[in-house]
């Protein structure tokens, strides 16, 4: 008997040996560990033996038995690392360097800046101002201080509606409001009026590179008790550090706006060559970037401020020319162009 | 406006200062000082005066002389010359061997065959004027070889300042004025201007002269006869040629002289051709002829000066081709005015007709300059030639006069104002060197405004302000934060809400954000087929193409998705802009409304898909922002660009705050053949103003769900919703679409419903009584289980 058990031993130590998926194994396991199989068959044999024949031969049996099962599930383990790094080595390379489907959206590169400016005034205790784009020439002028015969009022620059309203001209026609607004917690509560308001312009002009009949600019107040001249110097050159990332130095000239007196133009050492001269500035160091200056009194006055109590400071941010210079866009019409091959390209920093 | 520092030093002393440096101040103190400073007479030396001896024809050219120069040497000077007006006995300009001029040396050269030792100069050879007629002619005695810059102004220092810095400061208009202020920024005396006192000739008869209207404010005149001389002193020429004018004869030259030295305009008539000058507006228009022969047409409201009833000038612009001073003339009467500056700009505009003229009234001069002028013009004109004379007395009408301006500050509103100490000592002496009269006593400052600032520029104690302290100087400023009480800062909700908005769709939905015009633009709009629809117009567009105010964004983003079309197969575009519901009819204002339009173009996905993605834009910008939900409401078409199915309001807070929709066929064609494209346009306002809901945090079940797909037929999911909310049960936590299905039966919908009890695990038995329950909702709806 022991005998056939090893020829089952020897046949079966070369069908595993020859086997190389679970399938066949399976195969396998069902020939002798089946119901119907050789060691089940063997086991069924035993029925005819004597029972000290039956006590050994069981036991033999069950040595087979064993050495079968383990082998099977040895084997079956090996199979199975063989399949999963088959599966493994069976993945394919893939080609990282092939250019990436870029599927984003973008913002518009005035939203860009504008937010960025608010970020920053918004650091420094102001509030964030929205007025509407159509104002009547009281807001746009009158309460600025651009009396009837002023330049500014002549009816190239402005576009008039045949109601009598007007598209604004600059975001100074916010002024009176903001001032109405916030007049009363400054009188009775001492809270500073300190706000910007980002904005749509207008100006009936000829369109060109350098020329828009619609731009964006950004009007900054601030009035309190004391506010002076040495005040407005240090918000400038703190808030254009910030905007443009590196330590600026501001320089005022004498300028005319209606709405400010003294007026000034504010100049910033160059961006390019930092204030030793280059073609960008025309080799002077400077760049001339925006009007500011101390709130007219009159202009205090029609907000329901008392100048003999309140000054204040105010300025005008061409967020367009920010918008320009900060990304390089050397024509100014491609902004309201609507054109995605330019304007897909600004995305949030 | 050029100046020149020779000019302004006649009047301020600047040994021992670097010019350089001053004008850089005055740049920063005073008004804008253009990049380009011109170093006049630096690219040329060597220049000397000469005398041409004798006149030789060259043989062998009918252009060429050869002459013999004396330039002060022992010996002649041989030179091969090409001028036409060489003649012997001329002195003239010559540039000796050795001499500089620009980048050539001048040396011995062979002129056709001779050789020629310097070479004689034309004026704007050398940069004195732009004549190159012939060689300079010099009239002075003067010895000869003299060096020509000795002679003759020619080193100066010459800069442009911007005009429009100007704008505000009638006094600066002028050499003079411009001087006060480096007299200011330096510290030095400014000198007085030297005139002619008038009153010598108080004896001679006035001229008939007469303001009828009060736009004049003063006119002064005065005759004067024999003027011979008819080229201006070199001095002169050069001086008004380094500041961008042509010398044209001594009579022009000197009124043009006088304006670039005061900034007073003064005209000289043909004294034969205003014999009773008038000045007023006349009732009916007509066409007048200038001096540059221009036939300019004259309407009621501008000012002119008439010989009587003749008009002879356009007051303040330019002067007529009648009254021009001619050959014959011997005498003529000068003018010296001030009219209303406002009436000068418009009437400038008008005739869009801007002279040097003009654009110096309408900044308000002073009056107080106008005899003054005179008074200077009288003493140029006969130091340059005494042989004139004054004929009439000084004829003078001050009809307007400025008010005196004075009024008090003191020393505490300055500290207010600048954040700095500047000392009483500094205020006063800074106030006195720019003519204010000025005094002080216990910190008080009285001050009284000078004429030439009275006039419109200085009106207020923060005018005073001003003057302070761009004379101190802002470089030297101390700069300071300002110290006030700290507060939070709130960010207004629709500020937040359009910015959510904007990161929502470009972050989640890639949208592409752009900008636009708020006018309607009628080409393109013609070009889609848009109907343009009327609303409030722009009256004085220059350009024709736009002019109505647009109703809608929607039309603009369709017009710019039609230029996209090639950007990419599928993109969205969306803007938060402005629009115009028409007129208030109470208020006559605008009804501007700040409108979020989207706009999608799909060229792969089917127009319902793409429909679908929009809506869940919608909703997903209520749910995140407002923690709300959206419904729809069908409405009927009322806009060209509308396609009258799938047209729905969008609801959100119980208000309608928009619509969605897709682009009516013949447009969407027109854009593009294959493309899907939809809109939606949504009140931002309105949206922001609805009540956002609290989050209420539901604690998920710890025990199993279970998830329930029940597919009826049906066409739209609604009734099938309702009904599972009728049933109310509080089991029910989530209701979703799991798909739509059309076959040969009909369409079918299949709702999946998920079911959890936070305490308990649910029994299949509960769950199927909800749903036994649904099912039965809607089979009286005549809505049925899918077989």
């Amino acid at each position: 008997m022991s005998e056939k058990m090893n020829e089952i031993r020897q046949a079966f130590s070369v069908k595993i040996g020859n086997a190389s998926d679970t399938q066949t194994l399976e195969e396998i396991r069902i020939e002798y560990l089946g119901k119907k199989g050789i060691v089940t068959g063997l086991m069924k044999t035993m029925k005819d033996l004597s029972n000290e024949e039956k006590k050994t031969f069981g036991q033999q049996v069950n040595v087979l038995k064993n050495e079968i099962t383990e082998a099977i599930a040895k084997k079956t383990e090996e199979i199975r690392q063989q399949e999963l790094e088959a599966e493994i080595n069976s993945m394919p390379e893939f080609d990282v360097s092939a250019p990436p489907a870029l599927d984003r959206g973008s913002y518009h590169p005035i939203t860009l800046v504008q937010r960025e400016c608010e970020r920053i005034f918004r650091s420094m205790g102001f509030t964030v101002e929205d007025y509407s784009e159509i104002v009547t020439d009281y807001e746009c002028f009158e309460s600025v201080n651009i009396p009837k015969h002023h330049p500014a009022r002549d009816m190239q620059d402005t576009y008039y509606l045949t109601n009598g309203q007007l598209l604004k001209s600059q975001t100074s026609a916010a002024q009176n409001a903001i001032y109405k607004k916030y007049r009363k917690a400054l009188v009775e509560e001492g809270k500073p009026i300190k706000a910007i308001f980002p904005g749509r312009c207008f100006r009936n002009e000829a369109t060109d590179a350098c020329h828009e009949n619609t731009f964006f600019q950004m009007e900054g107040v601030m009035v309190d008790r004391n506010i002076s001249i040495s005040n407005l110097i240090f918000f400038m050159k703190t808030m254009l550090s910030e905007v443009f990332q590196k330590d600026i130095k501001v320089r005022l000239r004498p300028g005319f706006f209606p709405f400010v007196e003294p007026g000034f133009e504010l100049d910033i050492s160059c961006l390019i060559c930092g204030g030793d001269g280059c073609p960008s500035c025309k080799h002077s160091g400077w760049l001339e970037l925006c009007p500011c200056g101390m709130i007219h009194p009159e202009v205090l006055k029609a907000g329901g401020i008392d100048p003999e109590e309140y000054t204040g400071f105010a300025f005008g941010l061409g967020m367009t020319r920010l918008a320009m210079m900060k990304y390089g866009i050397k024509d100014i019409r491609d902004l309201n162009s609507g054109n995605l091959k330019s304007l897909s390209q600004f995305t949030a920093e | 406006m050029f100046l020149s520092m020779n000019w302004i030093s006649e009047f301020v002393d600047f040994s021992g200062l670097d010019k350089l440096a001053l004008i850089h101040q005055f740049s920063l103190s005073t008004a804008e000082v253009e990049n380009e400073i011109f170093m006049k007479g630096s690219d040329i030396s060597g220049i000397v005066v000469a005398e041409i001896k004798s006149v030789e024809e060259h043989p062998d050219s009918k252009k060429l002389h050869l002459l013999k120069v004396d330039a002060g040497k022992e010996e002649l000077v041989d030179v091969v010359c090409g001028a036409p007006n060489v003649r012997v006995g001329m002195k003239t300009a010559f540039a000796q061997v050795g001499a500089r001029i620009g980048d050539i040396t001048i040396a011995p050269r062979k002129l056709a065959g001779y050789t020629s030792n310097g070479m004689c100069c034309s004026e704007a050879e050398i940069g004195l004027s732009d004549d190159h007629s012939g060689i300079m002619e010099i009239t002075d005695d003067i010895p000869n070889g003299t060096d020509l810059k000795e002679a003759y102004q020619i080193d100066d220092i010459v800069f442009e300042v911007d005009n429009k810095s100007l704008t505000n400061r009638p006094d600066l208009w002028g050499h003079y004025g411009i001087a006060r202020e480096f007299a200011a920024l330096t510290g030095r005396p400014l000198k007085p201007l030297e005139t002619v006192d008038l009153s010598q000739f108080s004896g001679l008869p006035q001229i008939d002269m007469k303001i009828l209207d009060p736009l004049c404010q003063r006119y002064s005149c005065l005759q004067v006869d024999n003027i011979k001389r008819n080229i201006s002193p070199v001095n002169m020429r050069v001086r008004l040629y380094y500041c961008g004018m042509r010398a044209i004869n001594f009579l022009a030259d000197l009124t043009n002289y006088l304006m670039l030295e005061m900034g007073q305009p003064m005209h000289a008539f043909d004294s034969r051709k205003v014999e009773n000058i008038r000045i007023r507006r006349f009732d009916k228009p007509f066409t007048f002829k200038t001096l540059d022969s221009v036939d300019r047409n004259i309407d009621e409201n501008t000012l002119m000066i008439c010989n009587g009833d003749k008009p002879v000038a356009i007051a303040g612009i330019m002067g007529g081709l009648d009254s021009e001073i001619v050959d014959d003339t011997t005498a003529l009467t000068l003018e010296s005015a001030t009219f209303d500056a406002v009436s000068i700009r418009k009437s400038s505009v008008r005739l869009a007709h801007r002279t040097d003229a003009s654009m110096r009234y309408e900044k308000c001069l002073d009056p107080e300059m106008t005899v003054t002028a005179i008074g200077r013009f009288v003493k140029l004109m006969l130091d340059a030639d005494p042989d004139s004379k004054v004929i009439s007395s000084l004829t003078d009408e001050y009809a307007y006069k400025y008010p005196e301006r004075a009024f008090d500050f003191t020393k505490a509103f300055v500290d207010r104002y600048t954040g700095i100490e500047i000392s009483n000592d500094t205020i006063v002496k800074t106030l006195d060197s720019l003519g204010f009269g000025i005094t002080e006593k216990d910190n008080v400052f009285s001050v009284v405004i000078p004429s030439w600032r009275a006039t419109k520029d200085i009106t207020m104690k923060a005018d005073i302000i001003e003057e302070i302290t761009r004379i101190y100087g802002y470089d030297n400023f101390e700069v300071n934060t300002a110290t006030a009480p700290l507060y939070p800062v709130r960010i207004e909700t629709e500020k937040s809400v359009e910015d959510r908005i904007k990161d929502l769709l470009v972050q989640k939905y890639n949208l592409h954000e752009v900008h636009s015009y708020v006018w309607v633009y009628n080409d393109e709009y013609k070009a889609l087929g848009i109907e343009i629809e009327d609303n409030i117009r722009l009256v004085n567009a220059t350009n024709p193409n736009i002019e109505i105010i647009r109703r809608s964004i929607v039309p603009t983003q369709l017009c710019q998705v039609k230029y996209n079309t090639e950007f990419s197969p599928e993109f969205g575009i969306f803007e938060i802009g402005r629009i115009v519901d028409g007129v208030n009819p109470e208020t006559d204002l605008c009804n501007e409304h700040k409108k979020l339009c989207i706009t999608l173009f799909s060229r792969i996905k089917t127009v319902e898909e793409v429909y679908m993605q929009l809506r869940d834009m919608l909703a997903v910008i209520a749910d995140d922002i407002k923690h709300t939900g959206i419904s729809f409401q069908k409405i009927e078409a009322s806009h060209s660009y509308q396609q009258p199915r799938n047209l729905n309001d969008v609801i959100c807070g119980g208000k309608v705050i928009g619509e969605i929709g897709v682009v009516y066929p013949k447009i969407s064609k027109k854009t593009d053949k294959n493309a899907s494209i939809l809109y939606a346009e949504i009140d931002v306002a309105d949206f922001a103003e609805v009540t956002a809901d609290s989050i209420v945090y539901d604690e998920p079940s710890r025990y199993p769900e279970m998830e329930i797909d029940l597919t009826f037929m049906a066409d739209r999911f609604e009734p099938i919703g309702q009904a599972v909310k009728e049933v109310n049960s509080d089991l029910v936590k989530k209701v979703s679409l799991a798909g739509a299905y059309t076959d040969d039966s009909g369409k079918s919908i299949t709702v999946r419903i998920l079911f959890s009890d936070r305490n308990r695990t649910l029994t299949r038995e509960e769950v199927s009584a909800v749903t036994d329950s649904i099912i039965e909702n809607l089979r009286e709806k005549s809505i049925s289980l899918k077989a």
